[in-house]
Formats: C-alpha cells, sequence, structure tokens
C-alpha cells in the first residue's frame, strides 16, 4: 500500500463495501499524518481520548484556510449547526434542544413514541406479505428512520420525497475530498434550500404550534439557529439509522450462526445491536475536528491548526481493546464500543436510534423468515463517513404475523 | 433486582434515562440519580439502559434469590 | 514447601476471612473467586445486612424516590461464603491469626481483609446527641430514620458541616421544601475538599436555592425540651436558632478501634498498608497474611510524593478491594499495586460535582473551561508547577482529560487553547485551602496504562 495515501484510499469508492484492512493498515501508525497535513487517528484509546480532548475543535473555522471546511462553516446565511459549533456555543444549544427531546425536562418524550414506531414497524413488514424478495434498505430500513425523525420534529411525512435530495447531499457533503471536487458546494445549496424549506414550517409551527421539537423550541431559539438545528436533525435523524438497520440486517445474514441464535433467543437481540454499532458504526469517522493547540498523542504531535480524522470504525475494531475484533459476537462483555462517538459530542439522536433499532431489529427477524442475500456485497452509497448499503435485496422465504 | 451505578464513570451522557425513564433519572443537567432496586416490569428496560452506557457504568443482578448463607432480615 | 506451592494450597483450600461486610469488602470477595480461589470465605459485618450502597443514602433516599432497604448492592457472582452479619469484629490475636467476635466466636484465617471503613463523626456532647432529633448519617437505618423525621412535619433542619454529605442533606431538605439552616465552621462550603474559590460557588448556589447559610460560625451546643426533643442550637456567634432536627455531618471516624493491640499500624486516621494493600505492623514491618481496602485503608501514592492517602471514595472501595484481593492469593512477582487516582462525586442543588486527584494538595487553581459565574466549569489545581487534581461543576465529560494531564505529570498551568477558554490566558490563584499541610518534594513520577492490571509507575527525570 502506498504511504500517504490511505485517507484517499478509504474515501475511495471502490473500498466502500470492506474498508476494514485499510481501517487495520491505519492502526499500525495510531496516529498517521497525510501529505496534507491531516491526522488520521485509529486505535481506540487514542480515538477516545481526543474524542475528549478540550484542545480539539468541532469547529473546522479554526483551520487555515487551505484545508477543507464543512458545509456549515462555509455558509454565509446559516449558522453552524450545533455539532460543528464548541462550547460555551455548543452547550447552550444542545441544552435548549434536549428541552422537549429528553432528561431533565423531557424524559419521556421519546419513550412515548415506542407505540406509534411499533406500528409503523408492523405496517412495513405486513408490506412483504406475498413477496418472495424485498430490499431491507427502500421497504424498511429507510422508511421507518424517516417517519420518526418527522414525529420528533413535527415534520410532514408526506414531505420526504421534497427533502429526500437534500438530505442525500448535506449527508455526502460531509465526505473529505482530498482531491476536491463539488461535494461541499452542492452541500451548501442543498442546506440553503432545506433551510429554506424548514424556515417556512417553523414559521407556521411559530404561529400555530403543534406536536414535535420545532413548536416546542420555536419560542427559544432564534430563528436561523432552529433553522440550522433543524436541517442537522432532519439530515442526522434518518441518514444513519437507515445504516444502523440495514448494517444489523446485513451482519445477521453474514452469520447465520447468530442468527439462528437470535431466532430462539430473541433477548439476544440488545447486546447484538450494542455489537453490531462496534463491529459496523454507522458513522465511520469523524473527519470534521482540529487541533486549537500542539497535541502530542502516542508520541507523535499533532501540531495545532491540523484537521484530525478520528476513525471510530478502526478504534472499534483495536485488537488492544477488544478481544479478537474481527468477530462478530454478540456474547462480547465490556463492550464500550465507539459507535455513537463520546464526550460531549456523543450522538444527539442516540436514544432514538436505539430505540427504533429495539423495535425494528427483534420484530424483523422474528416475522420475515430469510433465504439468502442477493447481492454480497450488496451496492453501497458514496459517502464514506455515513457508509452504508444503498439496497440490499434479499430473498425472503416468508412472513408470520 | 438491584443495579448500581459507578458514578465516577457516569458522564451524565443519559442514555440510561431515555431508556428506562422509571428507573434512571437526571437531577439537573449531568447529576444521575437511579433506583437501586427494580421490578420484573423494568426488567428489558433496564437491561437495554445498561448495555447503551457508553463509558459501562451500569452494574445489574437480575437475581432475586437470596445471597446464600446470609439470615433474612426484616428491614 | 516453595512459596508458590504456600500460594497453590491457599487458592486451594486457605481460609479467608473479611471484616467488614460493604462495598470492598464484597468486590472482594468476588474477586477472590472470580479469581479461582476455591477455600473457605468468611464475611463478617456488623450491621445485620448483606453489602449495600451508601451514596443514595443522602440523594435519593432522603428525596424518597429510593428506600434505603432497597440499596443493597448488586451481585457480581456467587461468592458462596458463610456469613456472620450483625456481630461485629472485636479483637484480632494475630499470633493465634484469628479474629474474636462480639459474640464470643473466633474465626481463624490464614489471610485477613479488613474493610470496616468508617462511622460517623457523632456530636461532640454525648447526652446533646442523644436527644430525639440529633443525627448522623451513614447507614441505611440512618437514613430511614432521618427520611422519617424529615417527611414527619418539620419546621427548621440544622446542618452541622458543609462538606459533601452536610451540603447534599441540605439540598435534599431544600427539595424537599424544608426550611435549612447549615453552619459552617470553614470560610465556606466543601472549603476543606475544594478550597475557598470553589467554596464560594458552592456558597452562592446554597443561598440562591434557599438554604440560609452560615459560614465561620460553629454550633456550640444543642438544646433540649423537658421531654428530650431538639428545640434549638446554640452558635458561636451567640445566636440562637429554633430547629427540630440537626444532621451532624462533620465527617468520618475509621473503624479501627477494634485494632487496638493488634500490633497493627491502626490508628484514628486508619490502617497503614503498602500499595499492594499489606498492612503494616506497629513498626512499619509489612505483614503477609493481613491486607486492607477501602474507607479504612490509607496506603502510599507515588504521584502525590508518596504520601499515605487515606480515600473515601466509592471507587476506590472497589479498585482497592480488587487488587486487595488479587494479591492476597498471588506469589510475590504477581502482585499489583494500588495506583487509583483519587475521584469523587457528589451531587446537590441540581449540580454534578466531580474531581480527580488531589485537590488539597493544590497550590494554585485555574479555570481552565466555563466560569465560575456560570457554575459550569473545570478548574484545574497545580502543586509546584504540576497538575495534580481537577474539580467540574456539570462538566462531568472533561475530567478524562484532566486525569491523564494528571498521571502524565503535565505542567501547570495549562498554557494550551481548549474550547470554552475564556481568558487569554490562565492567572492562577490561591486555590484557599483552610490547612495546607504541603508536602516534600520528591521525585516525579507518571502513571502508565489504560486498566488497573496494567497500571505502573515510571519515574521521569526532574523537569527543573
Amino acid at each position: 500500500m502506498t504511504p500517504g495515501t490511505l485517507s484517499a484510499q478509504i474515501t475511495d469508492y471502490a473500498n466502500r463495501a470492506d474498508p476494514y484492512p485499510l481501517y487495520a493498515e491505519l492502526r499500525k501508525q495510531p496516529v498517521r499524518r497525510e501529505d496534507d497535513g491531516t491526522y488520521l487517528v485509529s486505535t481506540y484509546y487514542e480515538v477516545r481520548n481526543l474524542a475528549n480532548d478540550p484542545r480539539l475543535s468541532n469547529d473546522t473555522r479554526n483551520r487555515p484556510p487551505r484545508y477543507a471546511r464543512t458545509a456549515d462553516a462555509e455558509d454565509q446565511g446559516l449558522p453552524p449547526s450545533f455539532i460543528f459549533t464548541d462550547p460555551p456555543v455548543h452547550d447552550r444549544l444542545r441544552d435548549t434542544i434536549n428541552r422537549p427531546f429528553g432528561p431533565p425536562h423531557s424524559p419521556s418524550f421519546l419513550d412515548g413514541l415506542r407505540g406509534e414506531l411499533a406500528k409503523v414497524v408492523t405496517e412495513l413488514l405486513d408490506a412483504f406479505d406475498g413477496k418472495d424478495q424485498v430490499d431491507i434498505v427502500e421497504d424498511f430500513a429507510y422508511p421507518l428512520p424517516v417517519t420518526a425523525i418527522c414525529k420528533v420534529l413535527g415534520v410532514p411525512r408526506e414531505d420526504e420525497p421534497r427533502f429526500h435530495g437534500w438530505a442525500d447531499a448535506l449527508a455526502s457533503s460531509l465526505d473529505p475530498r482530498p482531491g476536491g471536487g463539488d461535494g461541499q458546494e452542492k452541500g451548501q445549496r442543498a442546506r440553503q434550500e432545506m433551510g429554506a424549506y424548514l424556515s417556512d414550517l417553523i414559521e407556521t409551527k411559530r404561529r400555530h404550534p403543534g406536536p414535535g421539537m420545532l413548536s416546542a423550541l420555536a419560542p427559544d431559539m432564534t430563528p436561523a439557529d432552529l433553522e440550522a438545528t433543524a436541517v442537522l436533525l432532519l439530515v442526522a435523524g434518518h441518514e444513519t439509522t437507515v445504516n444502523a438497520i440495514t448494517n444489523t440486517t446485513l451482519t445477521l445474514l453474514r452469520h447465520p450462526d447468530v442468527l439462528e441464535r437470535f431466532q430462539k433467543e430473541p433477548d439476544l437481540a440488545v447486546p447484538l445491536i450494542e455489537e453490531v454499532l462496534r463491529f459496523e458504526p454507522p458513522v465511520q469517522f469523524v473527519p470534521w475536528t482540529t487541533a486549537l493547540a500542539d497535541i502530542d498523542v502516542a508520541g507523535t504531535t499533532i501540531p495545532k491548526g491540523s484537521p484530525v480524522w478520528l476513525m471510530l470504525a478502526a478504534a472499534n475494531r483495536d485488537p488492544k481493546r477488544f478481544v479478537d475484533p474481527d468477530r462478530f459476537d454478540p456474547d462480547r462483555k465490556d463492550n464500550e464500543h465507539l459507535g455513537f462517538y463520546t464526550g460531549i459530542h456523543y450522538c444527539f439522536g442516540a436514544p432514538l436510534a436505539r430505540i427504533e433499532l429495539h423495535l425494528a431489529v427483534p420484530e424483523l427477524f422474528r416475522r420475515v423468515t430469510f433465504s439468502r442475500l442477493l447481492e454480497d456485497p450488496p451496492p453501497y452509497r458514496a459517502n464514506a463517513v455515513l457508509r452504508g448499503p444503498r439496497h440490499l435485496p434479499v430473498a425472503i422465504e416468508g412472513l408470520t404475523v | 433486582m438491584r443495579l448500581v451505578v459507578d458514578l465516577n464513570r457516569c458522564q451524565g451522557f443519559a442514555q440510561c434515562v431515555f431508556l428506562a425513564p422509571d428507573v434512571f433519572s437526571l437531577h439537573g443537567d449531568e447529576a444521575l440519580l437511579f433506583s437501586p432496586r427494580f421490578d420484573e416490569a423494568q426488567r428489558d428496560r433496564v437491561e437495554k439502559a445498561a448495555a447503551a452506557c457508553p463509558v459501562q457504568a451500569i452494574l445489574v443482578d437480575y437475581s432475586d434469590e437470596p445471597t446464600k448463607g446470609v439470615e433474612p432480615h426484616v428491614g | 514447601m516453595s512459596a508458590d506451592t504456600d500460594v497453590e494450597v491457599l487458592r486451594r483450600e486457605g481460609r479467608i476471612v473479611v471484616v467488614g461486610a460493604s462495598l470492598a469488602g464484597l468486590r472482594a470477595a468476588e474477586t477472590l473467586r472470580e479469581k479461582g480461589f476455591t477455600g473457605s470465605l468468611t464475611m463478617i459485618g456488623d450491621e445485620p445486612y448483606e453489602p449495600y450502597d451508601r451514596p443514595p443514602l443522602s440523594k435519593q433516599a432522603l428525596l424518597g424516590r429510593a428506600r434505603p432497604e432497597d440499596t443493597t448492592l448488586p451481585r457480581r457472582r456467587d461468592i458462596d461464603a458463610e456469613w456472620s452479619l450483625g456481630v461485629a469484629a472485636e479483637s484480632l490475636d494475630r499470633d493465634a491469626k484469628r479474629v474474636c467476635l462480639a459474640n464470643g466466636d473466633t474465626v481463624p484465617y490464614d489471610r485477613l481483609l479488613i474493610t470496616t471503613g468508617t462511622r460517623a463523626r457523632p456530636w461532640i456532647h454525648p447526652e446533646e446527641a442523644a436527644l430525639d432529633g440529633v443525627f448522623v448519617l451513614r447507614t441505611r437505618d440512618d437514613s430511614a430514620r432521618l427520611r422519617r423525621k424529615l417527611t414527619g412535619g418539620v419546621s427548621r433542619v440544622l446542618v452541622i458541616g458543609a462538606g459533601f454529605t452536610g451540603s447534599e442533606v441540605a439540598s435534599a431538605c431544600r427539595e424537599l421544601g424544608l426550611e435549612v439552616t447549615v453552619a459552617e465552621r470553614g470560610p465556606a462550603p466543601l472549603v476543606g475538599a475544594l478550597g475557598g474559590v470553589i467554596g464560594a460557588v458552592a456558597d452562592r448556589l446554597q443561598r440562591r436555592k434557599g438554604v440560609d447559610l452560615r459560614c465561620g460560625i460553629s454550633v456550640t451546643a444543642l438544646e433540649g425540651d423537658y421531654g428530650g426533643r431538639l428545640k434549638r442550637a446554640h452558635l458561636s456567634d451567640g445566636s440562637a436558632i429554633d430547629v427540630d432536627v440537626a444532621v451532624v455531618s462533620l465527617g468520618a471516624i475509621r473503624n479501627t478501634d477494634w485494632l487496638a493491640g493488634s500490633g497493627l499500624a491502626a490508628g484514628p486516621r486508619g490502617i497503614a498498608c503498602d500499595a499492594g494493600c499489606r498492612v503494616f505492623d506497629v513498626n512499619g514491618i509489612v505483614t503477609d497474611d493481613i491486607y486492607a481496602a477501602g474507607d479504612v485503608a490509607r496506603s502510599p501514592h507515588p504521584l502525590f510524593d508518596y504520601q499515605f492517602l487515606s480515600l473515601e471514595h466509592w471507587g476506590n472501595a472497589v479498585e482497592q478491594a480488587e487488587i486487595a484481593a488479587h494479591n492476597m492469593i498471588c506469589a510475590g512477582p504477581e502482585r499489583r499495586p494500588h495506583l487509583w487516582l483519587p475521584m469523587f462525586w457528589s451531587s446537590q442543588f441540581g449540580v454534578n460535582i466531580k474531581s480527580v486527584g488531589v485537590p488539597p494538595l493544590g497550590d494554585q487553581l485555574v479555570v481552565a473551561q466555563g466560569t465560575l459565574a456560570e457554575e459550569r466549569f473545570v478548574a484545574v489545581y497545580g502543586y509546584r508547577g504540576r497538575v495534580i487534581a481537577a474539580a467540574s461543576f456539570d462538566g462531568a465529560k472533561w475530567l478524562g482529560f484532566y486525569e491523564q494531564q494528571i498521571a502524565a505529570g503535565a505542567l501547570f498551568p495549562p498554557d494550551y487553547r481548549t474550547v470554552d477558554l475564556r481568558t487569554e490566558t490562565l492567572q492562577p490563584v490561591d486555590p484557599a485551602f483552610p490547612d495546607p499541610h504541603l508536602p516534600t518534594h520528591g521525585a516525579t513520577v507518571t502513571l502508565t496504562g489504560h486498566s488497573p492490571s496494567e497500571r505502573r509507575v515510571q519515574f521521569v527525570p526532574s523537569h527543573g
């Protein structure tokens, strides 16, 4: 493997189906400097420590201009959404947004959606009836999170065709493109268009509050901050969970022994889902952090201003932290994975994703008798950061009630 | 069934509160309170909460068997 | 017979006795079994209960969100022990290798682990302490009694001492809607643990939450009515307040009385042991069959100039117990040092307070992230140019970073840019501890390793 090109290989679509050999290569040098001065960190303890390091910023405006910035940072119209900010701004925004979403103010908000979401799962699976082949992505893993995030935010579900394309473009813009490309521009345009759509919706909510977070947040946030937040949550709310559900299905179908056990022991769902989050994390790496000071990590100094990529998927398979890390093992003890990141930027939507996974996965495998994967590896989406199959065609033998 | 949270490890991610809001709660923005005893009705939720803890700080004992060799006491 | 054979025999058929059936005792027993100890195990505890968790007793239990009797600790595994609960150990006969119990029984041992912990320091005047309405808070029964009293209609609660427990009790009282006065001898709450600078934040917090906080004041007398019920407290400024409940929160006393005359280095400050948890005798010679762990133990810590630290910390109890158990059934070279970095938490008035390291050793302090005014910050303590501790108010996610700075002997004050840094440069101030006892200067050491089993000390050359 040519040195200095690992980041290019990781973002290269040719390696999308199986980036894990590249991650293993990366881990040989826990902190690796790429030719352009970007640092890739790939071992568990180093990634975890940096995620907790106050000298690391999530605001790419702290990078020298020669480096790529996120669409959020480049956007002239909207302020960056909270994941691309640092404290104290970050903490204020996240606390405010959390108010209608989770504890301490709304501890049961998500819990209260279980019933409705369970119904969605049932309906989606009912539609498998009479088919001998389905696409897990289109028919199951995508519609559930879209419905969920629409309910959470109070966005009309029927508008999905409108925001689908914007969401994809924005998600793609998270991919670093060392060789240049038009992803960033497309991302910014998508952000503005989606922002305009949501801005209208927020304005309506302001006048006629309804269920969901947008109505609850409207009185407490500036229109611009709420618009930026709404864009982020709407995109992140489904672009990641679709991967989590699909990856779980794919992984189980690739491990018939585990699948067979799971069908006999439905309680296996809980550790199994956590193990998928370690084994095939829906966010593979975080390429938008920047060193605010010189940082010594594992014998290497990352100079101030350097872009730093935290390779979560590589860290999750670090043999120094996980025994036999390339083995999918739902009995794994001590599974302190980084599938949802850690530190103050720990995935805001993780609890929603888990609730969806806990509803979707056991029900999918209880009701559907799978025959086989029709394509393995399946076709992947272009995205390297939010990595997941575009389609997952499977042959099925039957459906129980 | 019993549980304890290692509050040295706990960093207030509150994932347990989302998944089992009747057993765990936040006191203010970050301090976690928990019910050290829970019943069968909460078992499934507690299991999910413990598995989801990003720092694996929740220790659960699902057994209701009395400890061998301990005389029962009226509390 | 070689020492290795001895250890093998001990692991197979030895007799291990654990005196003190609380958190440390339980975790040690579980570790012994986990590591293959198959001999006999005896658990001796003076309280009639299985090991239970104490931190909730001053928090959720007082708030009524958990019953004190529900705090029994989860078990990691079956320990197959003989339990002797409700019977205190009364003395130790080292020559005969046996523990004598209050009921006259004697229990022989090959290895002894002492985890007797602490008890609440009682009010100085016994007859006043006996008044109806005067409480301490340490045990399950204490908590249940206090909860009953607080919910039975009281007009004003007096908390004597604004350390962590006292402050937590005051917080619970306010949350229950009770009037509460806190009398603290020092200049601010938490001053002994975190210093006056942080204490001032706690001071503001308490007052804002409606506590009648009186600092620089001590309680001189508790006065009862004819029926022996507390009715008034007299303060050192000459004033008096009518109260019907007083909670004495003046710290803890280590339970070492039963070891008087045993020849062990045990006293009011705890039981001295080495970093491997082996107890010293009065001559300062280490024993090889007696170990100590938890609140009652004091052991030298390399990071803090090899001072003997005694830590009343939950996490310390767990880890020290595990190390002690491991070392009890291992041959010399496999033994591990207990190198736990002190860590502490308290939740009060809706704020999560945590610390790592030993703040009272600090001679300087900076607010590295956030601000004191917002009551959300990380304060870092320095000692002679090194980071020695950090404390956070609602900033727990950052403490792991500072823990590593302490372990690495990082330079103080920090000279790097961080998120949430509110000033251009950090100006260290005196953390304002009331009674600084600065240790002598020693070699600089650092800790390495991610898990207790890997942790080792490394000497580093002097940085000048």
